[in-house]
């Protein structure tokens, strides 16, 4: 029986989730304003907001890309955080989990990071190098500021996976296949078995990623599990449109991005 | 007792552990798995010191440099010569250990970051020896500095893959090494070629070059009857130091990490990761680097490629907070300096990454008196070294 109500009762779906991903300020903390409210136009029903780090190891080329143009134009974790009212304040009402790899968290103190969290209204926090054994005191944090530590598994956490899941809170993002981020994305019979598996266990709805590219990709993971999600595929859209931004036709660019989004999650 | 550490978490006191993508700790628990099982077998040992042995031609020597000591006039200078041991640095030791176990777990391929080549050497050598296929990383900009360590791994029949991520130097080679590792890991070997990274490998590699200080312990009692006064290595990563320091740790030898201060300490251009650095994670571990105020890993400099790493492995920073070794730091025209001296009074010419321990240890040898003695891991030899060498020397000699 999933959890009805996550993310401080802001979420109610447990099925057939979109839930993509940007990196905070690429190319700019305005653009990513831009993009976030029409994803939430196109039904996005929760925004993943990444955090951009100089070394992320669980990404590949392209989020390492976006992060660099992010950290280039000055973004950091205190900033992304801050850049949470403004998405508010702008119209984004679907719930927001801050994406950050450790170390940013560990500099900032545990402590003042989730003081920042709950004074910025941020409902979740994903860090894809904590892993389970690592997270205990974070987890104990989050929870006792109400905010979801969103934990990941992977085919290969076998006997990981029952622990895990049992503990996820908010979604469980369901690593597809082994490697980083934007490759292709293969859902073989066993792919499927594992993510049947974990939806045994899973208290909250069990979200896939990694590797999710196209319409086709959308559909099967649909059919399988409760949410996809989306990140480099929607960075490699971004950037489809970085001319246009950068020579000031952001409106025709933010059309084109739509456009593209809805032909993606149809 | 020291020697309970890493726990079963993986942790050196408050560092080390494993912070890792989610998955990375499958394959991270079949190595420590395996890695135990081959640690209680006598077998395994046996084979691992019979290829130190008859292949990479252990022990090294132990070396009293007189001419140096005289000339400084005060302790007596002893060099652990690792620069003999075979490729010329203490490197091979490891590489044969993870070998051995990654064919015990019949892993035909391997993977190996390299930042000056030497690892990846080592780890090109150990795979056309036992018959590995092998892949290493290197940043292109250190492909270019390292040309003839690039052309001796692809003649030993390694894939030398450049990475243009980053600043393109051994930060960036060992991400994306890792990278590959995460979506490989099924039938791939991850070699790592320093005491850092995720658990189990801080403790695996220090066990793979502990063989420097157990013979440095026996060789130094049987000349001396005694144990060296103080004992010096250079640090990046921190292998040689660990290899050298760890069966010294419950004795009351004084130990001293050098690190590399490049242009100087107080310049943004140094290695000086425990000196200038704060706790953080880089690649999987827990321990000290060089960050900036919003947690980013800033690029590190030396003249040195090998010590041109902005972490360190973290039974150093436990070591560190302990205060069991005193660290210190030693900028490139010290280690060049000292360099030149032990090349001129001894015939031996050192990497420059050794030069760095030496420098430090020059320095406090004329203030120690005539009785008491010192130990230098010599981690490697400077042949590597020549074109930058050149560069620095070519008009005085």
């Amino acid at each position: 029986m999933l959890t009805k109500t996550s993310f401080q009762g802001k979420l109610e779906k447990t099925e057939d989730l979109f839930i993509p991903f940007l990196v905070a300020g690429d190319p700019s903390p305005s653009m990513t304003i831009a993009f976030a409210l029409r994803l939430q136009q196109q039904g996005a029903d929760v925004l993943e907001l990444g955090v951009p780090y100089s070394d992320p190891l669980a990404d590949g080329p392209t989020i390492q890309r976006a992060a660099r143009r992010a950290l280039d134009a000055g973004m950091s974790l205190r900033k992304a955080i801050e850049l949470v009212p403004q998405l508010r304040k702008h119209g984004l009402t679907i719930p927001i989990v801050i994406f950050t790899y450790y170390n940013p968290v560990l500099r900032l103190g545990h402590d003042q990071f989730f003081d920042l969290l709950e004074e910025n209204g941020v409902e979740g926090v994903l860090i894809p190098d904590l892993p389970f054994e690592e997270s205990e005191e974070i987890r104990g944090q989050a929870e006792s500021k109400d905010i979801e530590f969103i934990s990941l598994v992977a085919p290969n956490s076998e006997q990981r996976i029952k622990q895990i899941a049992e503990n996820a809170k908010g979604f469980l993002y369901c690593v597809s296949t082994l490697g980083v981020t934007g490759g292709e994305n293969t859902m073989t019979g066993e792919s499927l078995a594992f993510i049947k598996k974990v939806k045994e266990y899973s208290p909250v709805p069990v979200a896939v990623g990694f590797g999710v590219s196209t319409n086709e990709d959308v559909k099967i993971v649909r059919e399988h599990a409760d949410g996809v999600i989306i990140g480099s595929k929607i960075i490699r859209l971004i950037e489809n449109e970085l001319d246009k931004i950068n020579s000031g036709e952001k409106s025709g660019a933010l059309k084109s991005f739509s456009n593209s989004i809805a032909e993606l999650v149809k | 007792m020291l020697q309970v550490f890493p726990d079963v978490k993986g942790r050196f006191g408050d560092f080390g552990g494993k912070y890792v993508p989610e998955t990375l700790m499958g394959p991270l628990q079949e190595l420590e798995d395996a890695l135990d099982q081959a640690m209680e077998d006598q077998a395994f040992h046996d084979e691992y010191h019979h290829v130190l042995e008859e292949y990479a031609g252990r022990p090294t020597a132990l070396t009293y440099a007189d001419k140096i000591s005289d000339y400084l006039g005060g302790a007596k200078i002893y060099l652990k010569r690792e620069d003999l041991n075979h490729t010329g640095a203490h490197k091979l030791n490891n590489a044969i250990g993870q070998a051995l176990l990654a064919k015990r777990m019949g892993k035909e391929k391997i993977i190996a970051e390299t930042g000056a080549g030497q690892h990846g050497v080592a780890s090109a050598t150990v795979a056309a020896k036992f018959g590995l296929k092998c892949k290493v990383f290197m940043g292109e900009e250190d492909i270019r500095r390292q040309e003839l360590n690039v052309f001796r791994m692809k003649l030993l029949g390694a894939e030398v893959v450049s990475v243009s991520s980053g600043n393109g130097t051994l930060k960036d080679a060992t991400n994306e090494a890792i990278r590959y590792w995460v979506a490989n890991c099924e039938d791939h070997f991850y070699l790592i070629g320093s005491v850092v990274g995720p658990h189990p490998y801080p403790r695996m590699v220090r066990d793979f070059q502990r063989v420097i200080g157990d013979e440095s312990k026996k060789q130094f009692l049987e000349v001396e009857q005694d144990l060296p006064n103080r004992i010096y290595a250079c640090v990046g990563g921190g292998s040689n130091a660990m290899g050298m320091f760890y069966p010294f740790l419950e004795d009351d030898a004084e130990l001293i990490g050098v690190e590399a201060a490049g242009r100087g300490i107080d310049t943004p251009e140094h290695a000086a990761t425990l000196t200038k650095g704060a706790p953080g994670v880089i690649h999987g571990s827990l321990t000290y680097l060089m960050q900036d105020d919003n947690g980013q890993i800033t690029e590190p400099y030396s003249i040195s490629a090998g010590l041109d790493y902005p972490g360190i492995g973290p039974e150093h920073a436990h070591l560190f907070q302990t205060k069991r070794v005193r660290y210190e730091s030693i900028t490139d025209k010290e280690a060049l300096d000292a360099l030149r001296l032990l090349t001129e009074r001894e015939g031996i010419i050192p990497a420059i990454e050794t030069a760095h321990a030496l420098a430090q240890a020059f320095k406090e040898a004329g203030s120690m008196s005539k009785d008491e003695t010192m130990l230098i891991n010599l981690s490697g030899r400077g042949d590597k070294d020549m074109a930058t060498l050149m560069e620095h020397f070519e008009e005085e000699v």
